[in-house]
């Protein structure tokens, strides 16, 4: 799988040689100015604070003269700039000003280099992480069945990170680094030769020691970065898996390995820390040996007078500096060859052998052009164990018939099915499209003339339309998106497709009108009998109704007509609708309270009691005892019926309104209530019982009409008094008025359906759609509908549904082939049966080819292809009448 | 009509009639209280039984098909029970049972008797008793039966 790529310092130098050059030569024009400002203290001191030529009070001393030193043929010196004359103090200021002026300008030009670096070396993860995703764009199929996609992701977004830090300082920092330790070196060599010489040897065996030293620990990094990536890969598991483990029991088995993996984890980077500190405080003692030698030798020259206190105390100063610049090379050093494993580690694992190549993914806007006939020759294919799928297949298809590929499971009918979507590879043999190589064409050619749907289609995480139309976005757009983005995308490498521009390719479409493309959407989902399923998404999606102001009133129309049937004499009993004045006893006491929608968790039934000002009103309105005497009648109750069963019976969570865990504790505050009376909690605890309490369904007989009064004023109470930060937070329902915070459905019916009326739910149903298919605001539900979120991978769907979904997409194409691979495996045979007609029906004409999973419907379709064990066992074409039955 | 007055109704049901209080008042509160208009079919001949209903007010019709159409067998009132052999056993419904007026019912459910059957072997006890004394019945009745055969001198 490896075939070598390109080393990290290539990668970095190809993409960012001009910026390197820039900010190199920014640095290396920096150092004269570092070394004046190592220089300036040792003039301050000899010169104007310890008097070396100010002999006379009055004597002065040229400031900024600038003289280049000669050889003696050309007069030995050349005097660049005279200078100014200064007297001793003037002449310290000024020193100690140009001191300060050097500072300041040394720190912005280390500003600039960094900010420089900084850009470029995000410039450089961005191309770098493009290029990565870009690959596995272009990775075979086969590879991308193997891969992890929690451990991609993992090395995508966190294990190349450190390469953008780095990429910044590849060239610069080394040699800003190694500038600045020579010039602090030097600097020491020309003060006094022996302890430049001196701190030369440590700066050296510092240099070679701690390298060496380093190198397990660059090992242990590796073993760290491939454990992490493991676990990020096992968590990704855990999360998939997660259903599959609950159901099995094997959550403690899970637990188990990821305690084992994070052991592993804490040993590697135990004896990490363990190494490091000791190489970093091998590094620090190395570095503290030369002051102690400029000490005690220095002071030793100082004393003899071989060297003045200015050059001892100038080298003491040059000197520390030297050992930041050469800690930090060697951390450049170490970081470089962990940056180069990561590099290695990661680019190895995006190398997988038949890439696709990158021409097959360059965007065409040529208009389409037609597949001509697909003709296999001698194909064999096999999978990845080795197991032959086909085996010596010769065929030849005109796009012009309905095709079914049939024959037992396995035969390799799926494989020619898969073979048509290039999902997966031949081993022998050749498929031709006209003069073409088939596996040659253009992602943009094939994907916009053959269709596929396949048992299992992914489906991202956006709506229902997103997804449908998600096929008809190959075409790059590029607009909208501001010029500076678009030219840093490209500096970055990166295309400049603009992903806010409208992709949608209306050429397929055959028009722009969306109400066209509304039809056509329900036209294909009628088709694959799911038209019904997203009705429903859209009778419980919410609508909002400062977006739609005109849906909202459509909805509220539909309301009226609703309320208008259900007066009807055989319907007057189906709905308890919602009326501010009166108690709705199909709805529960905390509904009946709040009476309105909330999508804010702190405002739903369950949570009111834990709602101040719910509290508040509860009080104000003398509810309390009441609703403690109807929890201590509910929990009674509860005992009563309760009290013999096993904690886990279903009955508890179906019918209790005390879970089995809190019995005992209902059952001491029984007893307190007979004896010693109920304590503080106690009331509180039986006053949360009522809240959930519904009259029609429970039955206790509750609800009396004191009761139903209290609770009325209540409703006006909570609202009435309602705290502005919280009015916001819902809707009251409102004759006439459209709530944004309910689900349309309950926006229609605007009430409850009444419990214990047979056959009630149906029923409404049945009228909800009548009145809305005379209202003609069938596309209205239909579009709220197709709103609907269809989850991580489709999850919020059905498998079903995701079938029925994914044969949807591949219809809305309109595609020259459409190939159908075992895409209704889920569905009953009717529905299959149904199905299987319509989109026929829909395509006489053009090819498609079916893989069906029976061989019952065999006898529609124009030809049929018979499978065994990979061969073409038979092909007979029908004629229409035989088709026609 | 709340759960107290329904488990009176249901005390009054043989198969009921020996079991407490309390589990009657469990049996009504698992239970579903559900309406029918005139008219309304409760089920059909053939369905798939999972329910019983004690009909609490009103009256049903009790109809089996013939080559003729459906043929009313039987009519039922308040305080009778229909469909109860489903919540013993699996077996399709034998007839169809038509609201003959406006109907209040207690839908029973065959999942909930059995979760309290399942517990509960005092109430399986009572079941049980209640079923051994109709065995009885049923076979002093046939026993009767084939006296009377025998004494006409058919077998």
């Amino acid at each position: 799988m490896a075939t070598t790529h390109q080393s990290l310092y290539g990668y970095i130098w190809k993409h960012s040689r001009r910026d390197q050059l820039v900010i190199l030569s920014i640095a290396l024009a920096a150092q004269p100015f570092y070394f004046l400002t190592l220089t300036l203290p040792k003039l301050i001191i000899n010169g104007p604070i310890q008097g070396e030529g100010f002999a006379t009070p009055t004597a002065t001393q040229n400031f900024m003269r600038l003289v280049v030193g000669l050889p003696e043929w050309l007069g030995s010196q050349w005097v660049l700039l005279e200078g100014f004359a200064l007297e001793r103090v003037p002449y310290l200021f000024a020193l100690s000003f140009a001191f300060l002026a050097l500072v300041g300008f040394n720190g912005f030009l280390k500003y600039l280099i960094n900010t420089m670096k900084g850009r470029l070396g995000e410039r450089l993860l961005r191309r770098l992480r493009y290029d990565l995703i870009d690959r596995v764009l272009r990775f075979p199929p086969s590879h991308l069945r193997k891969s992890k996609q929690s451990e991609i992701a993992s090395m995508v977004k966190d294990e190349v990170e450190p390469l953008g830090g780095f990429s910044g300082d590849a060239v610069v920092w080394p040699v800003f680094l190694a500038g600045q330790a020579l010039t602090a070196l030097i600097f020491i060599l020309v003060q006094s030769f022996w302890l430049g010489l001196v701190s030369a040897v440590v700066v050296l065996g510092q240099a070679i020691i701690i390298p060496r030293l380093r190198r397990p620990i660059l090992q242990l990094g590796k073993m760290r970065q491939l454990q992490a990536r493991e676990l990020a890969g096992r968590v990704g598991e855990i999360v998939d898996g997660g259903a599959d483990i609950r159901v099995h029991g094997t959550s403690n088995w899970e637990r188990a390995d990821i305690v084992r993996r994070l052991g592993r984890i804490f040993d590697i980077r135990f004896e990490l820390y363990q190494r490091k500190y000791f190489v970093k405080s091998l590094n620090n003692f190395m570095a503290q040996m030369t002051p102690f030698i400029f000490y005690a030798a220095g002071g030793y020259f100082v004393i003899t007078g071989q060297l003045d206190v200015g050059q001892l105390v100038a080298v003491i100063v040059a000197y520390k500096d030297l050992p930041g610049p050469i800690k930090e090379l060697i951390d450049w050093d170490l970081q470089r060859q962990d940056v180069q494993i990561k590099y290695d580690q990661v680019m190895d694992q995006f190398q997988p052998d038949g890439m696709t190549p990158p021409e097959h993914h360059e965007a065409s806007k040529e208009p389409r052009s037609p597949l001509a006939a697909i003709e296999l020759k001698n194909v064999t294919a096999i999978d990845d164990a080795g197991f032959t799928l086909l085996d010596d297949v010769d065929l030849a298809l005109p796009l012009n018939q309905t095709v079914a590929v049939t024959g037992p499971g396995g035969c390799g009918k799926e494989a020619l099915g898969q073979l048509f979507a290039r999902q997966i590879s031949i081993k022998t043999g050749t498929v031709k499209a006209g003069d073409d190589d088939f596996f040659a064409l253009s992602e943009a050619t094939a994907s916009r003339c053959i269709a596929y749907a396949g048992p299992e289609s992914y489906f991202f995480p956006v709506n229902l339309t997103e997804n449908l139309l998600y096929g008809l976005k190959q075409s790059p757009r590029d607009g909208v998106a501001s010029e500076r983005s678009r030219r840093e995308a490209i500096r970055a490498g990166n295309p400049a497709f603009d992903a806010e521009a409208d992709w949608l390719d209306y050429e397929a479409l055959g028009t722009r009108d969306p109400k066209i493309i509304l039809e056509r959407l329900v036209d294909v989902l009628t088709m694959v009998d799911l038209e019904s399923d997203v009705y429903q998404f859209g009778l419980q999606a919410r609508l909002n109704p400062k977006v739609s102001a005109e849906a909202a009133d459509r909805i509220v129309e539909a309301r009226l007509a609703l309320h208008e049937r259900l007066a009807a004499p055989d319907a007057v009993t189906l709905v308890e609708r919602f009326d501010p004045e009166t108690y709705n006893r199909n709805a529960s006491i905390a509904e009946n309270i709040l009476f309105g929608a909330s999508i804010d968790p702190i405002m739903q039934p369950h949570n009111l009691t834990s709602l101040p000002h719910f509290q508040r009103v509860v009080a104000e309105e003398g509810l309390e005892q009441h609703l403690v005497a109807m929890g201590q009648s509910i929990a009674e109750t509860m005992l009563e019926l309760f009290r013999d069963f096993p904690p886990d019976h279903p009955f508890f969570d179906e019918f209790s309104f005390i879970p089995s865990s809190e019995l005992p504790a209902y059952q001491q505050i029984m007893k307190r209530a007979k004896t010693s009376g109920l304590t503080y909690p106690d009331r509180a605890k039986l006053s949360v019982l009522p809240l959930r309490y519904i009259e029609a369904r429970h039955r206790l007989g509750l609800i009396t009409p004191d009761i139903r009064e209290r609770l009325l004023a209540t409703r006006r109470t909570f609202a009435e008094t309602l705290p502005a930060n919280l009015k916001p937070l819902i809707s009251f329902y409102e004759e006439g008025k459209y709530n944004a915070a309910a689900s349309i459905q309950d926006n229609i019916l605007m009430g409850r359906v009444s419990y214990g009326v047979a056959q009630a739910n149906e029923r409404v149903n049945v009228l909800i759609r009548e009145v809305l298919d005379k209202l003609d605001v069938r596309d209205l539900i239909i579009e709220a509908g197709l709103a609907f979120h269809a989850g991580v991978g489709g999850k919020r769907l059905t498998t079903g549904q995701r079938q029925k979904l994914g044969l949807a997409r591949a219809l809305i194409k309109d595609p020259q082939l459409l190939v159908v691979n075992g895409a209704l495996a889920n569905l009953d045979d009717q529905q299959k049966t149904n199905i299987v007609d319509r989109v026929l029906k829909h395509r006489a004409g053009k090819a498609t080819i079916w893989v069906l999973t029976k061989d019952d419907l065999a006898d529609r379709f124009d030809r049929v292809l018979v499978f065994e064990h990979g061969r073409l066992a038979a092909d007979r074409q029908q004629t229409l009448r035989e088709a026609a039955q | 009509m709340s759960i107290l007055t329904e488990v009176e109704l249901l005390r009054r049901i043989p198969l009921f009639s020996n079991i407490d209080t309390s589990r009657l008042k469990l049996l009504a509160f698992t239970s579903e209280r559900l309406t029918f208009e005139n008219g309304a079919i409760l089920f059909r001949e053939g369905d798939r039984g999972d329910s019983a209903y004690l009909i609490l007010t009103g009256k049903v019709a009790i109809s089996v098909g013939s080559p003729n159409g459906d043929v009313v067998v039987a009519s039922l009132g308040a305080n009778n029970i229909v469909g109860e052999m489903s919540l013993l056993c699996e077996m399709p419904r034998t007839a169809t049972v038509t609201a003959a007026e406006p109907l209040d019912t207690l839908r029973i459910k065959k999942d909930q008797f059995f979760g309290l059957l399942r517990d509960l072997p005092q109430m399986t006890l009572e079941i049980m008793r209640e079923l051994a004394v109709r065995l009885n019945n049923v076979n002093k009745e046939l026993s009767a039966a084939h006296a009377k055969l025998r004494a006409a001198g058919l077998e």
